[in-house]
Formats: structure tokens, sequence, C-alpha cells
């Protein structure tokens, strides 16, 4: 049992408290790094950037992936950028501003001290790939150049063409070949990691399955770092890629570790609109078109239809820039995409379904020519005429909101450590530095900073008390947790169902957008809460999983996950229903001003909500903990973009 | 739009394979391949069959997941793109469409069209890296590059890891894979110091992994979804022989 939660920030004052915790925490010395044995679940930004660090400094690691080669996890899909406090164009930035916008753009929903922290190692974060010769963009006097970026005042990201999370990745992949090489690292790549496994309350392994094979293995190891990614592919459709999920996590919060705000969920302003039922996900264009594009829809329903050339200057409605004259287009990603939907449920949405608004760079063109837009977002505009056959150069880009991030997480303290000892998350898959929203350029700053600059010095502190106590996996947990995992399996292909996995994943998806998506209020919440378990109901009694376990089976990789999907989806709703305020991505529409903008309630709710599950039965009835969040050095006002 | 499929079914890497027809109906000309290829899947599910196994992850061009050879193309006809990005309206109606895994003895096929790639993985673990300690890196405006080595670095280094430019090469060989890496870290200061012994190393990995040698016919150029030039395997011969030519003494 749980009792208060123990975020265990450091005491201090805010720009001292990192450095002293170093100072007072544990070290394992060089010498018995080697006796410990570490898992990381997961190779993107954070996994990766822990496993060639820990790798480097002499411990064991197991590093697990599922997809084919560790280059290939999901960071890099990112675009945009990383953030950081150099303040290299002399505009005024500092730690504390990168701090402050990122608090504040969170809508006061996360830690002071974590926020705090990555702001100061984030400038560590560039020198490090710098060094490791990561490719970012310069000037022409060879200094590093930087973009501004939305919900920010000063000009502090850095970025590698429109290729940034890639280009991270693969510095870090490429630190990760080397520990590999060195024999420090041990890569298991296509393997999944099925169920956490505790003895006597600490994290001391996992049980994983060979996508390839179908082989269930036991691993044991000291200590257990999931840096496993975000839950957004929850909605079906989304930004993510195809295999993202919530089965680590998910399968490590029925195991008792607190799961923290899962409603926090960040709605992306500009992606391409869904086309069709057909459609498999969701392609971003990078929010820096909205530097020079201008977001309209028609102002009357009957011009929907209409091309948008017949559609003349005074009845377009440039509904961003008449809202929020001083940030316009640039306006905050919550506030963007709630108004993207606002004026389609209006009936004003264009293009299939009426789920689109236009994005114009008519203007821009005119003004500055095609051929300097072209140089600045020439590749995207060749992405969407892939897409949509469409030359965005002669007609303006459709543009709609979608699922792209997730804020909430498995809740960890300042140490990056679950409530479980031992269990330790990172990146996207925790819940701590983002708040209520993120800002963009924040994730790729986070993911590293975690695994390059935290978990090295927070890990050895725990490491330093478990000498001698990683269990064989032959102890009656592992053998336990292995029969559950092959059981759960087994169900999965004994259904023999009629309907598919994604008419099921699909549904749970839709329904999850319409009332847990950008806005959201009591009784449709409810409503998902009565429908999901039926749903839940449908895919034991009627999904067809084909072929068998041990096998290359697609199939059953994806029905395990849209199984945990299927349960989470539930807390989901659940967390969005109890945080009855609006805060960041999660918009009640019970508490909103006239104006239709967020109200917080910080009386009540400024705090993290931590849900413990209470077994099987009990899906739709975990366990409330509350974390208070404690605001020494910021004041909490209300976020305005006007 | 309707097409009419034949598709490399093969049960594990053992099991001889073979291509087998299959019918698209109704497909939207803005479906993607790969979103036609899950339509298909469906309704072999439906029907008791098993699903056609194949890769892919991101959807959009940057993760490399996806290969297949559509047609006799790596990535199919619409180029510089993964296939992912490959969409319907590309066809014609009623067009007969061969879908085949990228086919070479470094990649063997893991079943239906998904092959594995980890060959890709060895050889970059080989050194295809900078040693660079989390802790010790000096302030990162300390090292000035230029705005164009900087460009075409990041040129060399844009490459997605997908394998295509060897399933493309009559010979099989990965060099533009491995000219990409071995270019985008030896255009930078950072990765001077071992310039010579990963050249080196990189290139005996590929050979080792059975990858053949470049005879300049540039199909990996024109297939290559993110457009890394051929001039790249210039530069890796040029950095080869001047790593031979250090190592040799004969400076």
């Amino acid at each position: 049992m749980i009792g208060t939660l123990d975020s265990r920030v450091p005491s201090g004052p805010l720009a001292q408290k990192w450095q002293s915790h170093r100072d007072h925490s544990r070290l394992v010395s060089p010498n018995n790094r080697r006796k410990f044995e570490v898992i990381i679940v997961g190779s993107g930004l954070a996994g990766g950037s822990a496993a060639a660090t820990l790798g480097e400094l002499g411990y064991r690691v197991k590093c697990f992936c599922f997809q084919d080669s560790p280059r290939r996890a999901h960071s890099i899909a990112a675009q945009g950028g990383i953030n950081a406090a150099k303040n290299y164009q002399n505009d005024g930035d500092s730690v504390y501003r990168l701090f402050y916008d990122t608090i504040k753009g969170g809508d006061f929903r996360s830690r002071e001290a974590n926020v705090y922290r990555l702001a100061e190692v984030s400038n560590l974060i560039i020198d490090q790939c710098v060094e490791q010769g990561v490719p970012f963009a310069r000037e022409y006097g060879g200094l590093l150049a930087n973009r501004s970026f939305g919900g920010a005042q000063v000009s502090r990201t850095f970025y590698a063409r429109g290729q940034t999370g890639q280009q991270l990745l693969l510095g870090c992949y490429q630190a990760l070949c080397r520990q590999i090489a060195a024999g420090t690292v041990q890569m298991f790549p296509q393997t999944e990691m099925l169920d956490l496994v505790i003895v006597d309350d600490h994290a001391k392994g996992i049980i994983t399955r060979d996508l390839r094979t179908g082989k269930i293995d036991k691993y044991a190891a000291d200590a257990v770092v999931l840096a496993t990614g975000g839950y957004g592919n929850v909605f079906y459709l989304s930004t993510n890629a195809r295999g993202c999920n919530v089965t680590a996590t998910y399968r490590a919060y029925k195991k008792g570790a607190l799961f923290a705000n899962p409603c926090f969920t960040q709605i992306h302003p500009t992606c391409i609109p869904q086309s069709g039922d057909y459609q498999s996900k969701l392609t971003l264009m990078s929010e820096s078109l909205r530097n020079d594009g201008r977001v309209w829809v028609p102002k009357r329903k009957e011009d929907c239809g209409k091309s948008p050339k017949e559609i003349p200057e005074a009845t377009r409605d440039y509904y961003l820039e008449r809202k929020y004259p001083s940030y316009g287009n640039l306006a905050p990603r919550d506030v963007s995409s709630r108004s993207a939907k606002e004026v389609c449920d209006e009936g004003r949405g264009v293009g299939p379904g009426g789920r689109g608004v236009y994005l114009d760079f008519a203007e821009a063109i005119k003004r500055l020519g095609e051929n300097t837009i072209r140089e600045r977002y020439g590749n995207l505009f060749e992405i969407y005429d892939k897409i949509t056959g469409e030359d965005a150069y002669q007609t303006p880009m459709r543009i709609y909101p979608a699922v792209h991030y997730t804020m909430g997480g498995l809740w960890v303290d300042y140490n990056l450590m679950s409530n479980i000892p031992g269990l330790h998350v990172i990146g996207e898959a925790n819940f701590s530095d983002h708040g209520a929203n993120r800002l963009g350029a924040s994730a790729l700053m986070q993911g590293l900073a975690d695994g390059y600059f935290v978990l090295p010095y927070t890990l050895p502190n725990y490491l330093a008390g478990q000498t001698g106590k990683r269990p064989s996996v032959d102890h009656p947990e592992f053998k336990k947790a292995e029969s559950d995992v092959r059981a759960k399996i087994d169900r999965l292909l004994r259904v023999n169902g009629k309907r598919s996995l994604d008419s099921i994943h699909r549904e749970l998806g839709t329904l999850l957008w319409d009332k847990c998506g950008m806005a959201r209020n009591a009784n449709g919440l409810r409503e998902a809460l009565g429908k999901i378990p039926e749903l839940r109901e449908e895919f034991w009694n009627n999904v067809r999983i084909p072929g068998n376990s041990a096998d290359f089976n697609q199939s059953l990789e994806r029905a395990g996950r849209v199984a945990d999907f299927l349960d989470f989806a539930e807390l989901m709703c659940l967390d969005a229903l109890e945080r009855d305020e609006s805060c960041g991505g999660h918009f009640r529409e019970e508490h909103q001003t006239p104006e239709g903008e967020a109200v917080r309630d910080d009386d009540k709710f400024a705090s993290v909500f931590a849900w413990e599950f209470q077994g099987n039965g009990q899906i739709a009835a975990p366990k409330l903990h509350r974390e208070p969040l404690h605001f020494e050095t910021v004041h909490l006002t209300q976020r305005s973009y006007k | 739009m309707n097409f009419k499929l034949q598709i490399w079914r093969q049960k594990d890497r053992q099991s001889k394979g073979k291509l087998v027809d299959y019918e698209a109906r109704d497909i939207s000309p803005d479906a993607s391949l790969l979103e036609m290829l899950d339509i298909v899947n469906e309704g072999l599910l439906l029907k008791g069959e098993t699903p056609i196994a194949f890769d892919s992850d991101c959807r959009e061009g940057i993760c490399g997941t996806c290969s297949l050879n559509v047609n006799g193309e790596a990535h199919g006809c619409d180029h510089p793109g993964a296939v992912c990005e490959l969409y319907m309206r590309r066809f014609r109606d009623g067009q007969k469409i061969i879908i085949e895994p990228f086919r070479l003895r470094s990649f063997p096929i893991v079943k239906d069209l998904v092959v594995d790639r980890s060959a890709l993985d060895r050889i970059v673990q080989a050194g295809g890296f900078v040693s660079a300690r989390a802790g010790s890196a000096p302030e990162a405006n300390s090292i000035l590059i230029p705005k164009q080595d900087a460009d075409l670095s990041m040129e060399a280094a844009a490459c997605i890891g997908c394998g295509a430019c060897a399933a493309a090469c009559p010979n099989a060989s990965a060099m533009l894979f491995t000219a990409a890496k071995v270019s985008h870290l030896s255009l930078l200061p950072q990765g001077n110091p071992e310039r010579t012994s990963r050249v080196l190393k990189m290139v005996n990995a590929m050979d080792a992994e059975g990858f053949g040698n470049c005879t300049n016919t540039y199909e990996c150029e024109a297939v290559c979804p993110a457009e890394i030039s051929a001039s790249f395997i210039a530069k890796l011969n040029r950095e080869y022989i001047r790593a031979n030519w250090h190592t040799s003494g004969a400076e």
C-alpha cells in the first residue's frame, strides 16, 4: 500500500537543488559497476541515451526495443527542434526563462524542481550532441543557428533541417552502437516487454517475447528502466508510429506503479486531415508553417464546399488572428487546436467530412516570393503533395489537429524512480516535466536530459544499496509472471471471433477522440466510461487473432497492445472526469471563460493525480493519490496569448 | 480503384517462397500502398487466411522500417520516398502490382515481405560513431564549422537506414549506406580523430556481411528515399585509400 507520495525534491533554493542533490547522492565505484545489471526498455532518445551512458560508465546494460533496430524508435520522427537556454542570440534567454516558459506552457501542472533541472541541463545536451557529430544547422560564420518556436519570446531552438529528432536519435544510436561493440550493452531488438517482475517489493526483472520467434524469456536485473514512449495510439489515429503502445507502462501499472495524469494528451494543431476510413495514421506538418501561413475558414457554412479561390477575402474568417491579435497564427498548440475544432463544430470546416481548416500561404508568397517559401518549407510542401495530391503553392493546405504527444505517464519522483523501488521511468513514458501541455521542441530536450544527464546520477543512488540483491530468474515471481504472460497470449489466440483487431481499435479511437479529445465534459466522459467496458467485452469475445504464438505473428503483437489500450482508455477517461477543471490540453467544457478560454482551479487541482491499480476485477476503480504541487518560485497566472 | 496483386509469401527463412495472386477492390486513390495491404489483410483475416507480414512503423518516410520492392523497384515508383509514402493514385486502375521483399543474401527473409537488416546495424557498430562520453563535451560553439561543411554533412546524415540502396544494387552493395555514415562523420571536425580507423573498420564489416562492391550503376541513388548522393561513394573511396595510406606508414 502506498502512503503519501514523496516527490523527494531536495530542499534549498531552486537553482541549487540539482547540484546539491548530486553532491549528496550515493555513488557506485568504477570497479563495482560491472557487478550491476540494468534493464532498459526502449531505445529512443531517452532509452538509447541512458543505455549508452550507463554502458560507458561501466554498468552491464540490457536494452530492449520492439523495432528491428534501435535506430527506428519513434523519436526519429520529431521534426522541429530542441530547446536549450544557451542565449546564443543574446536575446535575453536564461535557464530561468526556459524553466518559466515550460512551467507556464504546461499551465502550472508540473513540478518546479524537475522543470528547473531540465532547463539547467539543456545546455549540456547541445554540447554533447555537437560533440557526437549531430549536424545542427549553422550560420555562415560557423556558429550554431537558432529558430523561434511557439510559446516563447526568444530564439532558443536548435535544429537539423526538419529532421532534428532523426539526427539526435542517430547521435544517440551511434553512441549506443559503440557500447554494443564494446560489450557493455547487449541489444535485444524486436523484443517486447510483456511484464514487470517484482521481488521483495523491488523491480528486478522483466518478461519478454521475441517477436520473430515467439519465444518468451525472463531477464533479471538490479534495476529496470522504462523508456517506452507515449500512449497516443490509444486514439487509433495519431501522429505516432504504428507500433507505439502503452503496454510496458500499463503492465507496470498493473504491478503497482502509479499512473499519473493520464488525461493530459497533446493535440497538435497542424496535421494533414483524415481522408478516409482506411487511414492508418496521421501526418504532422511542422508547426513552423504557422510562421508564414494564415489559418482561415469560410465565414458562411454555405461556402465550405466551394473552391477556396471562389471565396473572397471579405467572407473568410481568419479566426486565430481575430481571437488572439498578439500571438495570431502562432498561438500555442492547445489553443490553436481547440479553435480549429470550434469552427468545424460550427459547420464551417473544409474538406472531407468538414474536418479541416485552411492554412494559406498566398499572402506570404505574394510578399516574399514563391522561392523564399520553397526554401523555408519546400520539404513540407512536398510531403503534403505526396499525401494529398495537392499543390499548396497554388491552393491552401488543409490541416486539422491530431493526437501527437502524451504528457501523462508513470509517476516518478525527483530521481525519476516510480513508487516501485528500482523501477525508473524516463522520457515521454513518465509524467514529470510538461504538466498539462508541452511546448514545442521540449520533448527531445526531456528525453536526452533524462538519459544523458539525470538518470546516470540518480540510478547509482538506488543501486548503491542493492549489492547482491539481484534475484535469479528461477525465483517464483519470475515463474509466475511468465505463466501469466503465456496465459494472456493463449487467451488472445483462443477467442477466434469474427472481428478484426483494427475495427475494434478504430472504434475505441473514435470514441475517445469524441469524448476525451480536444474538449471533454462530464456527460461525455461518463458515456465513454460506459462504452469502453462493452468494447473490451466485444474484444475478448469476438476478436480474431490468426496464427499461433510460436511464430512471427504481427496480429498477435498488436492484439496484446490493443488489449492494454482497452483497459487504459478507461483510466484516461476516469482521470479526465475527476480533474474537474480546464488546464492546458485538458479542456473541460464546463470550465471556460465566456470567450472560451480554459479556466483552472488551482485551489482544488494544483496537484498531480496518480492512480493505483486495484486488481483485475476493478479496472474501473483505481485508487487516486494526489501529489500537491508547490510553487515556491513562480506565481500562478492565467495563461493569456491574446 | 481495383488492382491485381502478386505478393511474395514465405513462411519463414528456411521455407521456399512464391508469388501468390490477390485482388484489391474499391481502394481509394488517396490510400497508401501500405494501407491497401492493410485492407487486403483485413479481408484475408476474415476469410480465415494468414495475413501478409510486412514491415512499417512511422508511415511517413523517416524511420526506415518499410522495405518493399514494388514492380521491381525498391520503394516503388514514386522517388524520392519510402514505400510508405507511395499512394495508389500513382497507379492505373486495374494495374497489376508485384510486391516482393528486398532481395539480397545479407538481408535474409524473416517471413513474407519482412527481411532482417541487422547487417546494417553491425556496420555502424564497427565504427560509425564518434567516441564522445557524456559529461566531457566542450562548449558547443567552441568548435566552429563552416555552414557548407555542416550542410554537406547533414545531406549524408539524412540516411534513414532502410537498405534500399543495397536492395536496388545489382551487386547487392551497401556502399551508399556506409558512405553516408563515413561522409557524415568525416566532414565534421568532431569525427576527425577516428577518421582513419572508422572507414577501415566499417568497410571491413560491410565486406564481412557479404555485401558486394560498387560498380557505379547508381541504382542506389535512384531509389534512395533520403536522396543521398552517389558522390558520397567517391568520398568513401577517397577516405578508404587515405586510411590505407596512413596505416601503411607510407606518410
